[in-house]
Parts: C-alpha cells; structure tokens; sequence
C-alpha cells in the first residue's frame, strides 16, 4: 500500500510526466476560456495524439486537460456574465455583479483560489474514498438517485427570488422543456413535432448560453457602455486571496459536496454547482449580511470550490465502473481505451497505482492551471472596461459556435435563439432563471429514475433507508431556505433573485401589467399545451409529464390571476423594464431591438451558412453599432473569420450550412 | 504545424479535385484507361462518425483511422468528423446526401445506424445497399444471471418459469433488442426496465440487485462481470457465439465452454430454431455482434479506391503487433476485409419480410415503439 502510493507519487512528479501535464493544462486553459465549448471540444482535439503515445503521458495530458475545464471558464462567468460551462453556472449569479461593480480582479481571484482549494481538497479527499467507494456507489440505485434530484429541486426554494409561485413556475418550464423528445420508459417523442432535432432533445450547453449568455449581451448591448459601471477597477486579487481564507470552511464543506455528488453517476456533475450555492445562501445568517445575487463573494466561493473537487469525484464511477457520469468523462474514457486501460475493478486493486497517478495529477493540474489564471486575472479583467459593443460580435460568435458545437446542425443555433428570447423574458419579467435551469438539468434523471425505481421496487422504494436520509436533508434544506428568507418579502429585493435591482433605492413598480400578464399566459398555455400532448401517449410514455404540467398549470394560473388582479405591490409584479429604469430612459435602446440582430444572424446563417453570415455580421454590426473604421472593422472581422476556420478544422468540425451551399458548390472554407 | 501543413495541402487538392474530376469523366467517355492507381497524398480523409466523441465506435473508430491512413497510397491523414444526433441516423443521412465519392469521405457504422434502418425508422434516409463495405469488426457477448435465482446453468433454463426475472435496458430499439428477442425466442419470461444510458449502467443495476439478468459485450464481461461470476454472484448462461464462415453460429472462441445462443435454444426447446422469430433474430445478431461496426464507402467510389482501401485494410490487420496492439479496442475476434464484410453487412440488411413484419409487431404491442409496419 505504501509503495503504491510513494511510487505514484514519484511518477506523477516526474519531470516528463509534469511536461506533458502542463501541455494538457494549457490546451484546457485555452479551450476552456471560450464560453460553451469545455472539455468534449478540448478532449477530441488531443484524441487524435493520444494514439501512439507512451499511457503514462498521454495519461498526464488528458487528466491536466479535464481538471481545468472548470477553473478557466470561470473567466466568461464573471466577467461577462456568461457560464463557460454547465460547472460554473452558479459563478455567474454573484460573479458577474462583483464584476459589473468593478471588483472583477476580486471576484476572479476568490474564484481561482477556491478552485484550487478545492481541487486539492477533492484529491485528498480522493485518496482515501477511492478505496471504499465502490460500495457506496452500489448503495446508490435508481430510488436514491430519485431522491437525490428531488434534493436538488429543493434548491429552487432557495433560488426562487421574490415570488415562490414564480420560482416554481420557471422550474416547471426547465422540467417540461428537459423532458422533451424520448421518453425513457417507452422511447415515445414527446412535444417534438416530427422534427428530428427536437427528438434528442434540447442540449445543456444551447439552453445555458441561450437563457444565461444571451439576456446578458443583449442587456449590456443595449446599455451601450463598458461591463463595469466604475471607471477603474476596484479591489485587487489579494483581496480575493483573502476572501476565501475567511470562508475556509464553507470552501471546504462545498469541496466535500463536490467530491461526493461528483461521485454518484448519472447526476452527476450539472447540479454540483447548484447545490453548493444554495448550500452557501442557507448556511449564510443574517447577521453576515448576505447579498447573495448583488455580488456576495460567498457565492462564488461556493460553487468554484465545489466543481473542481467535482471532476476529481467525477473520475470514481468512471475508473471503478466504466460509467462516464459528464460527457468530459465521456471523452476521457474513450482516451483510457485507446491509450490501453481498461476501466474495472482492478483499478483499486491492481491498476490502484495508476489510480493514484491520476487523483494526483489532477491536483497538481489544479495547482498549474488556477495559479496561471490567478496571475492573468489582473489583466484579463480589464476586459470590462473596454466597450461592450466591440466585444459583442466576438461573443454571439463564440456562443454560436459552441452551441452548434453541441450537435452540429443548424437546429442548435434556431434554439439559441429561442430559448434566448426565453431568457430574455424570463430576466425581464423575473422569472428566476437558476430555478428554470435546475429543472432543466433534472428533468431526464428525475423521470428515469422515478420510473425506474418503481419498476424495480414497486413503491414500495420510498421506506428504503437510504430513500428516507436524503428526504430528510431535503426537508432540513426546504428549513433552512425558509428560515434564511427575510420575513417581509414584498418590500425588498429578496437577494437571490438574479437581477440587477438597485439595492438601496426605492424600487420603482410597474403600473402596466401588460407585457407580463401576456407573458404568464403564455406560460400557462405552454403547461397546457404539455399536458394535452402528454395525453396523446401511452401511460408510462406521459405520465411524468402530465403530472407535471397538471401541477404547474395550477402554479402558473396563480401567477396569472395575481397578475390580473392588479395588485402593483404584489411580489409576482416585476418588469425590470420599470425597475431598472429603462423605460424612462431614452439612451437605451428598445428590447426587441437587438433580438432583431440575432434573429437576422441566425436567418443569415440559413441563407448563407455560418462562415459567410457571422462575417457578414461583423462587418455590419461594428460599422453601425461600435462605429469603427472601415479598415479595423475589416481586420476584426478577418482575424474572427481565420480563428473560427483554424479551429474547426483541427476540431474537423463542417460548419452549418445554408441555402447558398446547398444550391452552389462553393470552394473550401465557405462549403 | 503538421496541421497548417495539412491545410495548405488538402486545400490545394481541393482546388484542382474539380479539375481532375472532368479529365476523369471526358476519358472515360472516350477511351478505357487502365485503371489509374488512386492516390491520396497529401490528403486529408474525413470519417464520419455518427455518434458524439468517447464512446464505443467512436473510440473503434479512432483506433482504425492512423492504420488504414498509413497503408493507403500517399498515407494521407484520416481523421474523425463527429455527427451525433438521432440516435446515430444524422450522421448517417449527411453521409448518404453529402459524402464524395473520392475516397476522401468513409463513414464508421455501428450496429445502432444499422437497427433504424433494418426496422424502417422514418428518420432514415440513407442506403445501406448504396455504399461498399470495407471492414467488419465483429465482437460478442455474454448472458448472464444473478445466482440468487439457483440456476448452475442454461440446461437448468425450465427452472426459470415463473421467476421475476428483471432486465436493465437502454431501449426496445437500442442494440439490446437482441436480447429482448432472445428473452422471447427461448420464452423466457422477462420484464425490461429502459432508461438506461448504455450497458455499464445496467450492469450497475445488476451489481445493485435491482435487476437479475443481463448481458455484456465481451471486453465488458471479461474484466467486469468475471469478477462477480469468480465471488460466486453471477452465473454466465450462453455466449451470442459468431457468425461462421459457412454462415452458421458458432462458439465464441473467447468463451469456448459457453454454450452459444442456438445451443441454448435446442435445450430449452430439443430443436434446432427456424421461424421467422429466429431469422429476425439473426438478421439482428449479424448487425449487432457479427459485424456490428463496419467502414464503408459512399455510392459510386470507383473501383481503383475502393480496391486500395480494401488492401490497406487487409494489410492493416496484417501488420506484425496489430493483435496485441488491438486486443483492449477490438477483443479476440477476426477482422472481416472487403467481399467478406460485404457479405456480412448484406446478410444483416437483408431480412424478410415475414420477419420483419413480426419482429415490428411485436415491439408495437409489446414495447409501444411506435414502429411503421410497410403493408
């Protein structure tokens, strides 16, 4: 045993083997600072080297890659309010308005330090629980892993903002839209209109840049100014530094959180960040004064610590079992294959050195890649001082290209869009968006395991022991939600809601009710419309979501007859339009605005392919919106144009498309 | 910078391809030219694999492209085109609709393009009979159940009836359909529970106690089940066997003192198989173990490629090494080349229509998979 773990120890600080580390660590730190594409993009531009490579330094790269996925698309997360990746979806909440604040230096250091925190507690805690995991991971069946996503959906209470009903409303509409397409028990395609694309489903990565990223660049687009409201950067990353010294113990309960929920397959890593987060707001008294959703530093510490030590957690049931709990891991398996390791039980018995080699050479990789982006963080964050409408093409690009990343058809960029005009909605209307994720990401896995238990167990499954443990920690954490709450909730901006409300000022009120009143009738015929098509179905095809939509019809009907009474000081009145003061204000531009520009993008890319339409894009939208000169307007545009052509072919990835390609036969790049 | 090299190349050959693709046809109106030996220097060869990086083909697939790209002339680059979605027929129907027919596009199948298509899905538009076979790669797999149920082995079947035997499935039209149609073949009765995603995770499942008979591909029971049939949990009941070069099933060489599935059958039933049960059973079989992955070319690739890709394949599992190297991707199988994964894949694409209507039938009435059946 101790051999094992001193010769381990010798390999992973070998010289050849720290090389060939820190390679893996800077293709992850690159690919993983564009929003969207993470780990998958980065893992099958090295699957082609890994062939042919000795295992111990192919071994080295993959692991460097995968371990800094989640520390370096931390940088979109908090500086433009746009979640790299589904690890870091909960870092936007509260890093984003540090960021906005002019404390972005501060928010980002507090992130890497946390990250690396708690990727080396993860690995400790790694080294250890490797060794017992495999029974607990068996103790873990479809009943558990039920319960564990009801836990999950107990965040929304603490997400939920002003308005419970509201709160419960948008997680409704996260599960309905996640259930779309097969269902689990029969393989009937539900609510998908004959339409292949939606038969899979909608993927993570297009409704966490859609309902996050694109509010986001259009709010700032149409504000027309820099990220930051200050001039000059504020706080400096020292005091980042020392922010997580002084929540040392929260960072360490959400890195055992991370570790553990990371290990469970098929939850899995999307909800990690999620559940720190809320566990960071309920575990805050008042007294500490929380400004959760303002730009609190607890709540970046929270889920940057826990989804580093998550990955290390993450790697459990895929060396012990061969179960890729993330599509990373995905990837990272068939990178063990290839390069001849073969998953098992061996891994904790014979093959246990190899195991260690790995828990620590993610450690390590934490320790490369949060100590560099800690040191770029200074000048990275300058980046929000410079015009949002430069920025903004370069972003719709990036998004665009990581959403089409996601199944590689034209159909990823038309539900960009729409679930961005959601999301544009929901930020305007106050419908919580974390709340609407969080059901999102749960929907698949609640529906299968509930089915699934059942089949298994009979219902029998609810007086298992494990079953009742976790619905008392549901229970516990629905008690410390409320307790947590402020009393009086209809006088001030409850803290989690994840808009930009003036916190001191008087809050203005909506008087016309309109645009919201036709908005929650929307939703109300969105649950109604799911359950006239779950009914279509056979019983177990549509059960789920007939239930679902029957419960959700009753909670947005309340909105909705809240919303017609008129009551103005009712907490489910909001129109940031009002609050915000853009209606007043006539240097804003109008909502619709800017979803015209997107929508003309995507139109564009029907008619004349990705490539030639986000050129055109540029060229039109930096001459008329960022008012540049022609000749750096044509360099931008060029150096965007040559970056996308490099990197989708290394990435051997056709980009969509249009009418104009299918009719002509046009040379490379533009076919 | 191998890579800018490569883009310099493949985009002059781009440029000229039109070109030399009008001297082809004018000459071949005119005068038959010997075959001209294809060529791919400085190429760049785009697999398109149906399915998202990581897993089963795609990591097949990735294994194969450095050796076939090696043993072409001009040892092009091979590289892989990711396609997921639709459960593997996207991919499939932007290959049928887009591939050119130069050698320069080959397409990784699995036995999960191949089910669609076999069953008549409505979002298949491609053709397997359009394109030419190159390789067939096939593997096996083991039946297996919980020894809680006391059963020694598969002659001790009987014992079975009326047990509440559970089975852990991704699906009714997945690739463990075949397993569904052997638990019906033998008339064993078995409820299926879906929603699983991919055979690990029910062997989970098995692991848990939550189900009690499963089956796995032979590198998945080799190093994960063996260990549980050693500590006294699990009992192997049958090997799927392979597809004879005669054409019947036999024993899987890595599992010679298994039975094979139609040896099962003639115990449980004192015969050897024969209804259409048993023909959609096989035509299943071929596609999902006995070839279940395969390169092909598209519609209309000309001979003189098509002749050097099946040499390279043939000398690529020829090379000294390559089944020690192969052993973790491939398993202990032989390799099928050319006329003979030719042959394989028309078997397996070829069912009747007596069995197909009975197969479609019984997964609409037992399974709601809402199939289209063509009468």
């Amino acid at each position: 045993m101790l051999d094992t773990l001193i010769s381990s120890l010798l390999t992973v600080l070998s010289m050849q083997h720290i090389l060939y580390l820190a390679g893996g660590v800077f293709l992850g730190l690159m690919i993983g600072i564009f929003p969207g594409l993470g780990g998958i993009a980065g893992l099958s531009l090295l699957l082609p080297f890994l062939y042919g490579m000795d295992p111990i330094s192919a071994l080295a790269m993959l692991v460097g890659l995968v371990a800094v996925i989640p520390t370096s698309d931390t940088f979109t997360s908090v500086l433009m309010g746009i979640p790299g990746s589904s690890a870091s979806q909960a870092t936007v909440l509260d890093g984003f308005p540090m960021a906005k604040q002019g404390h972005a230096a501060r928010a980002l250091a507090a992130a890497f330090t946390a990250s690396l925190f708690g990727g080396l507690f993860g690995a400790l805690m790694l080294t250890v629980f490797v060794l017992i995991a495999r029974p607990l991971i068996l103790a873990f069946g479809s009943a558990e892993l039920f319960m564990l996503t009801l836990l999950g959906l107990s965040m929304v209470g603490v997400l939920a903002g002003n308005s419970l009903v509201k709160g419960i409303s948008a997680c409704g509409i996260g599960l309905l839209l996640g259930s779309l397409g097969a269902a689990p028990a029969t393989g009937e395609y539900r609510m998908s209109f004959d339409n292949t694309y939606l038969m899979d489903g909608i993927p993570l990565v297009v409704v966490g840049l859609g309902i996050f990223a694109i509010p986001e660049i259009i709010d700032l687009l149409r504000q027309n100014r820099a990220i930051a409201e200050a001039a000059a950067l504020g706080s400096g990353w020292i005091e980042g530094f020392k922010d997580v010294i002084k929540h040392k113990w929260l960072s360490i309960r959400c890195a055992v959180l991370g570790t553990l929920i990371g290990a469970l397959p098929g939850l899995g890593g999307s909800v990690v960040d999620w559940i720190a987060y809320g566990h960071a707001v309920q575990t805050t008294k008042a007294k500490d004064n929380p400004q959760f959703g303002n730009g609190d530093v607890r709540g970046v510490i929270a889920p940057e610590s826990a989804n580093n030590a998550k990955e290390g957690g993450g790697l459990i049931p895929t060396l012990l079992f061969g179960i890729p709990g993330s599509g990373s891991m995905a990837v990272f398996l068939g990178g063990m294959v290839l390069i001849g390791l073969e998953p098992g039980p061996a891994m904790v018995g014979a093959e246990l050195g190899t195991t260690y080699t790995i828990v620590w050479s993610l450690a390590l990789a934490n320790v490369i890649g949060a100590g560099s982006c800690l040191l770029l963080s200074k000048w990275v964050a300058r980046l929000t001082l410079s015009p949002y409408a430069l920025m903004a093409p370069f972003m719709l690009m990036v998004i665009c290209f990581a959403a089409f990343q996601a199944t590689r058809s034209l159909g990823d960029l038309v539900a960009l869009l729409g679930i961005g005009v959601l999301g544009v909605l929901m930020k305007r209307f106050d419908w919580p968006r974390p709340a609407f994720l969080i059901g999102f990401v749960l929907a698949g896995g609640m529906e299968t395991y509930l089915y699934q238990a059942v089949q298994f167990d009979g219902w029998s499954f609810l007086t298992k022991p494990g079953v009742l443990i976790i619905a008392a920690i549901t229970v516990a954490s629905i008690y410390f939600a409320v307790r947590t709450k402020p009393a009086d909730k209809t006088n001030d901006s409850d803290g989690t809601t994840d808009t930009q409300a003036a916190t001191e000022a008087p809050r203005r009120r909506a008087s016309n009710l309109r645009p919201q009143i036709v908005f929650a009738f929307a939703v109300v015929g969105l649950f109604g419309y799911g359950l006239y098509d779950a009914l279509q179905h056979s019983f177990l095809g549509g059960v789920f979501t007939a239930g679902l939509c029957a419960f959700m019809l009753v909670m947005s009907l309340i909105v909705l007859v809240k919303l017609l009474r008129g009551r103005l000081e009712d907490p489910v009145n909001f129109d940031n339009e009002v609050e915000a003061g853009y209606s007043t204000d006539n240097s804003i531009t109008s909502l619709p605005h800017y979803v015209y520009w997107l929508t003309g993008l995507v139109l564009g890319c029907f008619l004349f392919g990705y490539l030639i339409a986000i050129g055109l894009f540029f060229v039109v939208f930096l001459l008329l919106k960022a008012r540049t000169s022609i000749i750096k307007t044509l360099s931008l545009t060029g150096v965007a144009l040559a970056f996308l052509v490099v990197l989708s072919h290394l990435m051997v990835l056709d980009m969509p498309r249009g009418l104009l390609q299918e009719m002509v036969q046009l040379p490379w790049p533009l076919s | 910078m191998k890579h800018s090299n490569s883009t310099l190349f493949s985009l002059s050959a781009r440029t000229i391809r039109p070109l030399v693709a009008a001297i082809a046809c004018a000459s071949a109106l005119s005068v038959t030219l010997p075959a001209l030996a294809a060529d791919f220097d400085g190429a760049r060869i785009e697999m398109t694999m149906p399915f998202k990086e990581g897993g089963g083909t795609d990591t097949w697939g990735r294994f194969y492209a450095p050796l076939i790209g090696e043993q072409l002339p001009g040892q092009p680059i091979v590289v892989v085109k990711n396609i997921p979605g639709g459960g593997s027929t996207s991919g499939a129907n932007q290959f049928q609709l887009r591939a050119k027919a130069d050698g320069r596009d080959i397409f990784a199948s699995s036995g999960s393009t191949m089910f669609p298509y076999i069953l008549g899905d409505k979002r298949v538009k491609y053709e397997y009979k359009d394109w030419t076979a190159i390789l067939a790669s096939p593997t096996g797999g083991v039946v297996y159940i919980s020894s809680d149920l006391g059963v020694k082995n598969v002659a001790d079947l009987a014992k079975l009836k009326g047990a509440d035997l559970k089975y852990a499935s991704q699906g009714a039209t997945s690739l463990d359909l075949i397993t569904l149609l052997s638990f019906e073949v033998l008339g064993l009765d078995v409820k299926a529970v879906f929603g699983m995603k991919g055979r690990g995770e029910a062997r989970l499942a098995f692991e848990r106690g939550e189900v009690n008979i499963d089956d796995q591909t032979t590198s998945g029971f080799i190093k994960k089940v063996q260990p549980l049939v050693d500590e006294g949990k699990a009992v192997p009941l049958f090997s799927w066997g392979v597809l004879g070069k005669d054409g019947k099933i036999q024993r899987d060489p890595t599992f010679p003192d298994l039975p094979h599935f139609v040896e099962a059958y003639e115990m449980v039933h004192g015969s050897a198989p024969s209804s259409e049960r048993f023909r959609a059973w096989k035509s299943f079989f071929v596609a999902g173990y006995a070839a279940q992955k395969g390169l092909f070319l598209p519609k209309g690739t000309p001979d003189d490629v098509i002749q050097a890709y099946r040499e390279s394949a043939a000398k690529a599992i020829a090379v000294p090494g390559f089944k020690e190297k192969a052993e973790d991707v491939l398993g202990d199988y032989d390799q099928a080349v050319g006329d003979e994964a030719g042959m394989m894949f028309a078997e397996a694409v070829s069912m009747d229509d007596e069995a197909k209507a009975w197969v479609v039938d019984w997964l609409n009435t037992k399974y709601s998979a809402g199939l289209q059946n063509e009468e």
